[in-house]
């Protein structure tokens, strides 16, 4: 929960966190040392001095710690758990649904889980789907489109064995699908910078949302076009949101763009944690504005209001968040003893 | 006795020359092989793999072969972009006249020992890759020298708009009028690096229109300011992956003590 200084209470959903486990012991070969490295490059690199981490608590910190930097800390009121496998460089994998289960059934009222698939899997893979989505309820899953797996160079949303795991995920009661299309993490090919196949899809499953993660960064001119054209096209600010320390100007240029292409009501927060942390970037966020040049040439403004959507108001719609129901049960739970008591109105 | 005191004065002046020539000629050599690396860039971010830190090694053997060795900013860098960068090294370094032969090699990268056998062998991306290598390298290149094109002209389109030039004005250029346009040295630096890439979308002869679009169609005044607009996306893309690569290479080596080459450090 963020309060504004005139007591104002804006509820915060994050888009983007993971429960990792990067340590050594869990590594299963140099890919593993290797990735878990490019992360922390990212964290050392875009977070601000006081805020970055050891390197032992980043490669593994355990569910207070993340409970505390989201909730206590931070001013997250719900996150959702996007997994991230890599079964091929971790022994448990780094980041599963089921490693992220663990904290959701810790902590019910504040996480929402998500799974994932990949149509590489074949009828096996459409198996564990079924099975994934009926034990955990899965409103959402997270895919990433340009992971290498042996001989393959990534997929495409539009490739016929995509499509077959779409209409499942569909009839699964799946109804959003959280694609990474950014900065490259695993090596990849031609698709390093095509959006194109969400714009495919996106016409053919018109009930379903995609949320494309990293708002495809860095291609965000492609992105924009495609958004622009599909109503079910979400962006999410995770990784662009942290250049706010670093590169305002470069921050204040991507949302000025989102929010002309796509409006207030189709962008999404997330702090990718643990890479980032929401305390800072909430803070900053909440205290930032669009430069007047750049509002003057594009006419996109960051209102209190516009800010309120971005942080909750959207992932709530997509999620079927009540968000009055949902604060009540947090508070039942204690889950605002942390902050003071709202300023009378 | 010790030889060299006994020599005559004349022979080890002659000695001292001949050692300075072969210095010079050194130096020479180290010049032209930074040059050439100098021309080369990474093709998103079209910078120059020199100022971007990636070339750690440039030497030259007594058979005149030339020992190239690099690294990226992360791990996991697209592996085509990577080889891309690797074989635009050691094309442009095998194009100086006294090279005899090139090696270039990638350090601390997910496909190192892939890329650079494939290198070695003289093969190409699709050849080292196999089956995992669908796209061709020539079209990744060509797109990515249309984004260059396209950030350099916005950029150069910009500076002349803010010096007082009317779009009217700008539109009507022709390339021989903009190569004579009295500019100052930001925009001389900017007209130079857009005219290396003005050749990439249309013919670029002398009485051809100075600013054309990515189609090889001359702008209009009357869109200029739209097209401007939306050439400003393809500069935030640039400015975001340039950021993020120089912080990670930085994260991931010690670039405390810049690596400055010996021959760039003395010109």
């Amino acid at each position: 929960m963020y309060r504004t200084a005139n007591g104002e209470e804006i509820f915060v959903i994050d888009g983007h966190t993971h429960f990792w486990d990067g340590s050594p012991a869990n590594q299963k070969n140099i890919h593993g040392k290797q990735f878990i490295e490019c992360f922390y490059a990212y964290h050392s690199n875009l977070s601000p001095p006081s805020e970055k981490w050891v390197k032992e608590k980043f490669e593994k910190y355990d569910a207070k710690t993340m409970f505390d930097d989201l909730f206590v800390l931070g001013y997250d009121d719900m996150a959702i758990l996007q997994p991230t496998y890599l079964t091929d460089f971790y022994k448990n994998g780094f980041n599963t649904t089921e490693r992220n289960a663990a904290m959701k059934k810790s902590h019910p009222d504040r996480f929402i889980l998500n799974g994932a698939f990949d149509p590489r899997d074949g009828s096996k893979g459409l198996e564990d789907l079924h099975a994934l989505a009926e034990k955990y309820k899965l409103q959402g899953v997270k895919l990433y489109t340009a992971e290498w797996r042996g001989e393959s160079k990534g997929y495409k949303l539009s490739d016929k064995d995509s499509y077959k795991y779409l209409e499942a995920a569909q009839k699964l009661g799946i109804k959003n699908i959280h694609v990474h299309k950014g900065p490259t993490i695993i090596p990849l090919n031609r698709d390093a910078f095509d959006v194109a196949d969400i714009d495919d899809v996106a016409t053919s499953f018109q009930d379903l949302n995609f949320i494309v993660e990293h708002c495809g960064l860095p291609r965000l001119d492609d992105f924009c076009w495609i958004a622009t054209q599909e109503t079910n096209v979400y962006a999410g600010i995770a990784v662009a949101l942290p250049f706010i320390h670093s590169r305002p100007g470069y921050f204040a240029h991507v949302m000025s763009e989102l929010l002309f292409w796509l409006g207030p009501d189709k962008i999404l927060y997330g702090s990718d944690y643990g890479i980032w942390t929401p305390k800072w970037l909430i803070d900053k966020f909440m205290a930032f504005e669009i430069p007047e040049d750049l509002t003057k040439e594009t006419g996109s403004v960051l209102t209190l209001e516009n800010k309120t959507k971005i942080l909750g108001l959207n992932a709530a719609r997509l999620y079927g968040i009540d968000v009055e129901a949902q604060k009540k049960k947090i508070r039942a739970g204690g889950g605002y003893a942390h902050l003071s008591e709202p300023v009378p109105a | 006795m010790s030889g060299h005191v006994a020599r005559s004065l004349p022979e080890r002046d002659r000695q001292a020359e001949h050692w300075q020539a072969g210095q010079s000629q050194v130096e020479t050599r180290q010049t032209e092989l930074w040059g050439a690396l100098q021309s080369v860039m990474d093709p998103e971010l079209d910078e120059s793999v020199v100022e971007l830190n990636f070339v750690t090694k440039a030497d030259i053997d007594a058979a005149n072969h030339v020992q190239i060795e690099f690294r990226l900013p992360t791990y996991w860098c697209a592996a085509n972009f990577s080889f891309l960068m690797a074989d635009d090294m050691r094309r442009a370094v095998a194009a100086l006249a006294w090279v005899t032969g090139v090696s270039v090699v990638l350090g601390e990268h997910m496909y190192a020992d892939t890329i650079n056998a494939g290198l070695a062998r003289g093969l190409s991306f699709q050849e080292t890759f196999g089956v995992e290598a669908d796209g061709d390298l020539d079209d990744l290149r060509r797109t990515f020298l249309v984004k260059a094109f396209q950030r350099r002209q916005v950029a150069l389109l910009n500076h002349l708009t803010g010096t007082g030039h009317s779009p009217e004005t700008i539109a009507a250029l022709t390339l021989f009028e903009l190569r004579g346009l009295p500019v100052d040295d930001e925009g001389d630096r900017l007209r130079r690096r857009y005219l290396e890439r003005r050749g990439v979308v249309a013919a670029a002869d002398d009485e051809m229109p100075a600013f054309v679009d990515a189609a090889g169609l001359p702008l209009s005044a009357e869109r200029f300011a739209a097209y401007v607009s939306g050439l400003r996306r393809v500069g935030v893309n640039a400015e975001f992956n340039s950021a993020l690569c120089r912080g990670l290479l930085s994260v991931r080596f010690d670039l405390e003590t810049p690596f400055v080459p010996k021959a760039r450090a003395s010109a």
